[in-house]
């Protein structure tokens, strides 16, 4: 359902703060989301003041660096620290994106304000629960299906023009940027696969070693599954990977329409 | 999101895919391409009727060309109308009696509208 205004137990009230420390000089303040289940408390946001001349040059480099030196009770996830891994997805300064491959000079002037993936249900401060987005995934069958065994001797080949249909979807690292930044998603993400998803049936769909695409377009013709999406972009802009998920989405509609005409 | 004791797949599973929506998606479509080339000719029916008196402002609109549009277009605007709040509707209101009496509304307000304009439109291109 949309919801316009939070509900009571998550409305936001002013943290803690941490000063920089004497004789910082290049100083910049990040605010961010602080939640715990242990405490019962609202969720607040804690402020802190960061020396960058001390700091690496990413957002994740400064909370990194809050958790080693500031407060070591800022939870969030990362692993990779280069865009490979999509643990530290969340959302700095309006917009979802990595934050190891966010630079800090690059959020507008002010303070960084960081929060955690949009209505998602939160564990703990920027750590949502990403599990119905990955059992949304598992419910396409994200991998070969075939009824031609394989080769004997080698491997399933495609030429390469096939393969360059991947180009644009197999970068895709499911960091659930775009369908948390997915209006559409918002409200229905209960029955609405979302951008990401789609995004990963299309590269099955396109694969041109797949023999069940007439099945998985059957699995996605679906007015919520798939007609949920009203072309809005925001997927398009959010992408930390650069991808373009209304468009794998737009081809699905369009081999919908194509096998029926 | 999670049910007791319900696998989080089985949630996302849900009752399956419905199999249909091509429909809705080509109408919707079709309805808009439409209305996109016969509201600008909408819009010159109307400023021409406004220059005319009663008499000439009806012999316009019961020419066969002028009629029969506008017979396509009162039904393309009412079916485009019905189809895209039933979208919006199934968007933002999840309540399951208010979607029904909504959505009833909606398609029944939509046909009486059609239902209306087409009447009148043959009123005018058939009442002498």
């Amino acid at each position: 359902m949309a919801e316009f205004t939070l509900p009571k137990n998550s409305k936001l009230i002013p943290g803690n703060h941490f000063p920089a420390p004497a004789g910082a000089k290049n100083v910049r303040t990040f605010r961010i989301y602080r939640w715990s289940p242990d405490s019962g408390d609202n969720p607040r946001v804690d402020t802190y003041e960061i020396d960058l001349g001390a700091c690496g040059p990413m957002v994740l480099d400064a909370l990194l660096k809050i958790k080693n030196e500031v407060d070591s009770t800022l939870t969030f996830r990362r692993s990779c620290r280069e865009g490979i891994c999509g643990s530290c997805a969340m959302n700095i300064d309006g917009t979802n994106t990595l934050a190891c491959t966010k630079a800090i000079g690059d959020c507008p002037s002010g303070d960084v304000k960081i929060f955690p993936l949009p209505h998602m249900p939160v564990v703990k401060d920027l750590v949502p629960d990403l599990t119905h987005f990955y059992a949304q995934h598992a419910s396409i069958k994200p991998w070969i299906r075939t009824q031609t065994p394989p080769p004997p001797d080698r491997e399933r080949l495609q030429s390469k023009q096939d393969r360059a249909k991947l180009d644009g979807l197999y970068e895709c690292i499911l960091c659930a940027c775009c369908s948390t930044a997915c209006p559409s998603y918002w409200w229905n993400s209960d029955r609405y696969l979302g951008p990401a998803i789609l995004l990963q049936a299309y590269r099955w769909i396109v694969d041109s070693r797949d023999e069940d695409t007439g099945a998985r377009l059957d699995e996605l013709e679906d007015p919520f599954k798939l007609y949920r999406c009203h072309t809005i972009m925001n997927c398009a802009r959010t992408c930390p990977k650069g991808l373009n998920p209304a468009k794998a989405i737009a081809e699905i509609k369009k081999l919908i329409v194509e096998r029926a005409s | 999101m999670s049910t007791p004791l319900r696998t989080p797949l089985k949630t996302a599973l849900g009752l399956g895919s419905a199999k249909q929506g091509l429909h809705h998606f080509m109408v919707q479509r079709i309805t808009a391409v439409a209305l996109l080339l016969l509201v600008p000719w909408l819009i010159w029916l109307v400023l021409t009727l406004i220059t005319l008196d009663f008499a000439a402002a009806h012999a316009l609109l019961a020419q066969p060309w002028n009629a029969s549009l506008l017979l396509v277009l009162v039904i393309a605007v009412f079916w485009h109308a019905q189809l895209g709040l039933q979208v919006v509707i199934e968007d933002y209101v999840h309540g399951k009696g208010s979607n029904l009496v909504l959505q009833l509304a909606v398609k029944l307000l939509c046909f009486l509208g059609a239902a209306a304009g087409v009447l009148a439109v043959l009123k005018i291109a058939l009442g002498r």
